[in-house]
């Protein structure tokens, strides 16, 4: 064996030796990599007993303002959460779009200080929104078939 | 690949190539700015923010794809030897490390108004920022010793065993629960899938080719002063030692 070979195969066991051992440590800390839990993982481990992040989409007709209190329920169409919440909401924030919602759970109800929206990876004018929501092809909220935009 | 190892064969080659890259370069900014600046029409839910996207995305992509240049020439310079490999992936690292900083503050600037902050700890934010303190890791590296050969190599193996990033950046917003939407782009086995429309595409497009076009134009004009720069320290050298042994020190 070359001392080139030998390097080569040196260089290629360490990188497959080093993957190896990052991936059992990404598997080991997954629930700390997450930035948020489902509804579905909060309703079957008690994930959200300490301040946690839930995430979901914002369930069709179930945000209700008064002023700067605003109470919604975030659902993953399995579980459903109800989110309570004081303060100024982001611009992308409304009924069927992804959120992330910060705070913990209190007598089975989410008390969030900090709401983000989740934008989705659906890029499109206006125009298309409308001819699409108008020919009943897509609704908001839901995934674009990609068939559809092109 | 290794007759590309000889720097007298790489820059006859780069040098011809290079004024066809330089006037692609000008031609796809010429087409990209205009289109994705001001012409293409607003998303439905962004409204006029999207044009972020276009610099968001295109630097993301150079940042990855220049890591993974690097990565490759650090091993073909550690396995093989090669010192065009290792020029090749010096000159490249400050400008991936421009490309990704690029990508963090344009997402930033993006982040604030759409998601409602700046920053989060999500799994793609964090690793772009792993990635970012890569590339300032491998220039100061590079740098740090006397024997430039050792900084060289302690840089290689830096670039090789952070080329594990790359596919966690990519993968991240597969693999867990992120803020960050998922990719636009997946390769599926009829091309490639976007879930972006054509006319928000067109110049997302343009805009990484003339990105990418960017890059390699300076990549020739960087390898050819770095190439140069070497011919005059060698000269200088030479020059001196002739001095020396013409006339002893005073």
């Amino acid at each position: 064996m070359t001392r080139k070979r030998r390097r080569l195969y040196f260089v290629l066991l360490g990188l497959l030796a080093l993957s190896g051992g990052l991936a059992l440590v990404l598997t080991a800390f997954e629930d700390n990599i997450v930035l948020f839990f489902s509804p579905t993982e909060v309703a079957a481990k008690p994930v959200c007993a300490q301040r946690c992040r839930i995430g979901g989409l914002v369930a069709n007709g179930s945000v209700v303002k008064e002023g700067e209190r605003v109470s919604f329920d975030v659902t993953d169409t399995v579980e459903t959460v109800s989110v309570k919440y004081v303060g100024i909401l982001p611009d992308l924030f409304r009924e069927g779009q992804g959120v992330v919602a910060e705070g913990k759970m209190t007598e089975g109800i989410f008390v969030a200080n900090n709401v983000l929206a989740k934008h989705d990876e659906n890029y499109m004018p206006p125009e298309v929104a409308d001819a699409l929501k108008k020919s009943g092809r897509w609704k908001e909220g839901e995934p674009v078939p990609v068939a559809v935009v092109h | 690949m290794h007759k590309f190892a000889n720097p007298t064969q790489f820059m006859r080659i780069a040098n011809a190539i290079y004024p066809w890259i330089a006037g692609l370069c000008l031609i796809l900014f010429a087409a990209a700015i205009p289109i994705a600046l001001v012409f293409s029409p607003p998303d439905y839910q962004q409204g006029e923010t999207v044009r972020i996207m276009y610099i968001h995305v295109s630097s993301a992509w150079l940042m990855m794809m220049i890591y993974g240049i690097i990565a490759a020439n650090s091993a073909m310079f550690l396995i093989w030897r090669h010192p065009m490999a290792n020029l090749a992936a010096r000159a490249s690292a400050p400008m991936g490390a421009t490309f990704c900083a690029l990508a963090l503050v344009t997402g930033m600037l993006w982040g604030q108004p759409m998601w409602g902050t700046f920053w989060v700890w999500d799994a793609r934010l964090t690793s772009t920022l792993i990635l970012f303190f890569l590339y300032i890791g491998y220039i100061a590296l590079s740098d740090a010793f006397e024997d430039s050969e050792r900084g060289d190599k302690a840089a290689a193996i830096l670039a090789l065993v952070g080329s594990i990033n790359v596919p966690i950046i990519h993968y991240s917003v597969e693999w867990w629960n992120t803020l960050h939407q998922p990719s636009i782009m997946k390769a599926s086995s009829e091309g490639i899938d976007s879930s972006v429309h054509p006319s928000l595409l067109l110049p997302l497009f343009l805009m990484m080719g003339a990105f990418t076009m960017f890059y390699f134009a300076l990549l020739v004009l960087r390898l050819r002063s770095e190439l140069l720069a070497a011919k005059i320290r060698n000269a200088r050298l030479s020059q001196i030692a002739g001095h020396a042994a013409a006339q002893p020190a005073e």
